[in-house]
């Protein structure tokens, strides 16, 4: 007995009036450092214990006050500032939008924070050695009786004295646990094989079942019947429609919104002719014009227009913008190269509106001129 | 009068003081309101409804109250259920809160003018619910039910107080599963009838479950100020722990948060799909310093009970909780003048003696029928099975 080290006195009974009342003995006596051990939350322990409230509430207020802070940040990143999509005519910022993300997001966050500070902070994982296990005093706590063990290291402890107590408290079956000599010199056994084990056992557990259901029984009925829907889904082939096309072309002899037909189609000295540009040279439209043509046009015509493509010899090199035939060029020239393309150059008018291919017919302008400027402007 | 199933409750009764203070109350209300109803007639209407919506909240809910006790088998609350029952007395005050209303019904609801309706589309093809005849004949019918229920469960219940028949409880439960699906049937078309068609265009779904969430906050927070006065100064049983007190503080937070979640259903629904005939109540409610209300009843009606009542040990401290009962049903309050003003004053926020007058005459009426009730009755449901094991109530 002299080489082992006392870790409790436990004691044992049979009805949980009894075990609250030892509870509230206990603590009266002065003791701090003993649990009660039982085979279901028994109502009033707390306060028998006195123990104080605990402070798991405040890790959830606090994760979860967090929770709802990174939310609304993620909600206000993503749809206000990195990829701004308008949706529903709704602002970028649409508060009442968040809330209900906000509102998963604290209750998850709160919820797995307080689950895992209970495990690891307050239950101590991984270190699952603890002197009460596998002794008779727990088999029976945990099937049908009551028990109390107060603490070696308690500074109010002392041998005899507990035991006296215990048995003036009307417990039965006063033993010593005593701490395990193995668990002692290694407490921490988390990488036991056993343990590893199960963890991989675990993670391949997860992950089939993940893989079965995500790939496999999603696609057997009836979980496939949300697929699976009486309509055509784009790109697929129609067997409604004579060409056996799903989609349409729109009906002949419309235009969608906010495009007009080009009139000049092959024509550029007609469109040089017939068409005036509308823009004046504002600040808004030169940026307008600056911005498009920098995603449009300078990857082979180079930001100043000078033909230095940076498509490295995969495209024929186009030639420069400043050229004098250019610059004598009408705008409408200019405007309908960009609309109806040229040779190699193909056409920009499905990713341009008309407003911004003439603001690119500006900023090219500007460009000219700066490297041609004029007398008058050196004053 | 001890009972013989050792259980410690002496009956006592209440001081004269709250009769006092009950009895000014109502002289005040009674007079502020008369007067009202002699200067401003349509505005006193619509104040009018707002003490229906009220009183039908606290009383009805506590009826609900005292039924889902009896059909979930619950002991916590066993002990104070008289409480409940006797604040469900208000049901028998409801037609004569209506009768004022009746004379007015023409200026209140612009679906009652036939030419109206005759002109809008919309409204005829709500004519067949919205019409005077079916909606007398609701009102009628819905009181009625309510008393009768009111009549048969509490009736029970105090006959048990003498037989301590166990039997008795059975029935109560066969009553009470009887009440629970007319009540949320009644209370819904309740809400529809007389907040929701002061704005005949505009429909919500979820309306009925947001006067029903409103209510059933507004009964907690009475019972609970009622139990808690009661308790400290020795009218109940003896033996109510701090479990009893927290379970009313929990399940006042709870409502809270409720109400809080179908309030911003409705909203976030009818914001999102941004239809013009759902959002211009909304709109009505944003305009003028209508807004600075709007804004209001967010903290109100729930950041303040919230945070209020957040923390385990506010649920049970008896100051706090009589405080946030007693917020909470002027938050009720404030919610129904939100639901039913801005259809009247469409130009902003109306404040005076009048707004002052009706919730004056309700509190006048509430403690005098409590101070009446408990002369003749038990507060305490003696001879109940239940009472032991719900004073031993732990959590
Ligand atoms: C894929 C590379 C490429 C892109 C992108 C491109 N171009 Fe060109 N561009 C060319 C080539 C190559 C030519 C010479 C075509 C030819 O042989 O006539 C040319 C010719 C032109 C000409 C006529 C020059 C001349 O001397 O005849 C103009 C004006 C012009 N591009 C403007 C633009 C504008 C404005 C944009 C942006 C909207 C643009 N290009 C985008 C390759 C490109």
């Amino acid at each position: 007995m002299s080489d082992k080290i006392l870790y409790s006195y436990t004691g044992i009974f049979d009805t949980p009036d009894e075990i609250i009342h030892a509870a509230e003995k206990t603590s009266e006596y002065g003791f701090k450092k003993y649990d009660v051990h039982t085979p279901y939350p028994l109502h009033g322990m707390n306060k028998a214990m006195k123990l104080p409230p605990s402070k798991l509430g405040y890790v959830a207020l606090v994760v979860g006050l967090s929770g709802a802070l990174a939310a609304l940040l993620l909600m206000f990143w993503m749809s206000a500032v990195d990829y701004p999509i308008i949706i529903g005519g709704k602002p970028f910022f649409s508060f009442p939008a968040y809330v209900p993300v906000m509102f998963e997001v604290t209750v998850l966050s709160a919820s797995i924070a307080t689950v895992l500070t209970m495990l690891f902070i307050f239950f101590k994982l991984p270190n699952n050695a603890h002197p009460l296990h596998d002794t008779d005093y727990m088999k029976k706590v945990s099937s049908n009786k009551y028990g109390i063990s107060i603490q070696a290291e308690d500074e109010k402890f002392n041998e005899e004295q507990v035991k006296i107590f215990l048995t003036g408290l009307g417990a039965k079956e006063i033993t010593a646990v005593y701490y395990d000599n193995d668990e002692i010199n290694h407490k921490h056994k988390i990488l036991e094989p056993k343990f590893i084990g199960f963890l991989l056992f675990t993670a391949l557990l997860t992950s089939g079942v993940s893989y079965f259901v995500l790939n496999k029984l999603l696609y057997m009925p009836p979980f496939d019947w949300m697929m699976e829907q009486d309509k055509l889904n784009p790109q697929a082939t129609s067997t409604v429609f004579a060409d056996g096309f799903g989609m349409r072309e729109p009906v002949e002899g419309t235009i969608s919104r906010g495009h007009l037909p080009y009139l000049f189609k092959g024509q550029p000295e007609a469109a040089e002719i017939n068409l005036a540009n509308p823009l004046p040279f504002t600040k808004p439209v030169l940026e307008m014009g600056q911005k498009k043509f920098d995603t449009f046009c300078s990857p082979c015509h180079g930001y100043h227009g000078e033909g230095d493509s940076r498509l490295r010899g995969q495209f024929p090199n186009p030639p420069s913008l400043h050229s004098e035939k250019i610059r004598n060029w009408k705008d409408g020239r200019i405007f309908h190269v960009i609309t109806d393309g040229q040779n190699v150059i193909p056409s920009y008018s499905s990713q341009m509106t008309t407003e911004e291919r003439w603001a690119v017919v500006n900023y090219i302008r500007v460009l000219q001129r700066a490297l041609n400027a004029k007398e008058s402007d050196l004053k | 009068m001890s009972s013989s199933h050792n259980v410690e409750y002496q009956k006592k009764e209440l001081p004269a003081k709250i009769r006092t203070i009950g009895l000014v109350l109502f002289i005040i209300g009674l007079i502020g309101v008369t007067a009202s109803y002699f200067t401003d007639s349509s505005r006193s209407a619509f104040n009018n409804i707002i003490m229906l919506s009220f009183l039908t909240s606290v009383g009805l809910g506590s009826l609900f109250l005292v039924a889902v006790e009896y059909v979930a088998g619950a002991v916590w609350s066993t002990p104070f259920r008289r409480i409940p029952e006797f604040l469900s007395t208000i049901l028998l005050v409801l037609p004569v809160v209506v009768i004022p209303l009746l004379f007015k019904l023409g200026d209140i609801f612009h679906w009652m003018h036939p030419e109206v309706v005759e002109a809008d589309k919309v409204l005829k093809g709500k004519a067949p619910y919205l019409n005077v005849e079916f909606f007398m004949v609701r009102v009628v019918l819905f009181i009625l039910l309510w008393i009768l229920f009111y009549y048969f469960i509490t009736r029970t219940s105090k006959k048990q107080d003498s037989t301590f028949d166990p039997s008795l409880t059975k029935k109560n439960i066969k009553l009470s599963a009887a009440f629970i699906p007319v009540f949320g049937i009644t209370i819904s078309f309740f809400a529809f009838d007389w907040l929701m068609s002061l704005e005949p265009h505009w429909f919500s779904t979820i309306f009925g479950v947001y006067y029903f969430s409103g209510s059933i906050l507004a009964a907690f927070a009475a019972v609970t100020f009622v139990v808690v006065m009661l308790n400290e100064n020795g009218y109940l049983v003896k033996g109510l722990t701090n479990d009893h007190y927290y379970s009313l503080g929990a399940f006042m937070f709870a409502f809270t948060n409720f109400w809080a979640y179908i309030a911003f259903s409705q909203f976030l629904l009818i914001w999102y799909a941004n239809l013009p005939e759902e959002t211009f109540w909304f709109l009505q409610r944003w305009e003028g310093n209508w807004i600075y209300y709007t804004i209001g009843l967010i903290f109100v009606r729930f950041a303040i009970p919230y945070f209020g009542l957040l923390s385990q040990p506010s649920k049970m401290e008896p100051k706090r909780l009589k405080i946030m009962s007693v917020w909470l049903l002027f938050a009720h309050w404030y919610d129904l003048y939100w639901l039913a003003m801005p259809n009247y004053s469409k130009d902003g926020i109306l404040f005076s003696w009048i707004e002052i007058a009706f919730p004056v005459l309700s509190v006048g009426i509430v403690i005098l029928l409590f101070v009446q009730l408990s002369k003749k009755n038990n507060l305490v449901a003696i001879g109940d099975p239940k009472l032991k094991r719900g004073i031993d109530f732990r959590l």
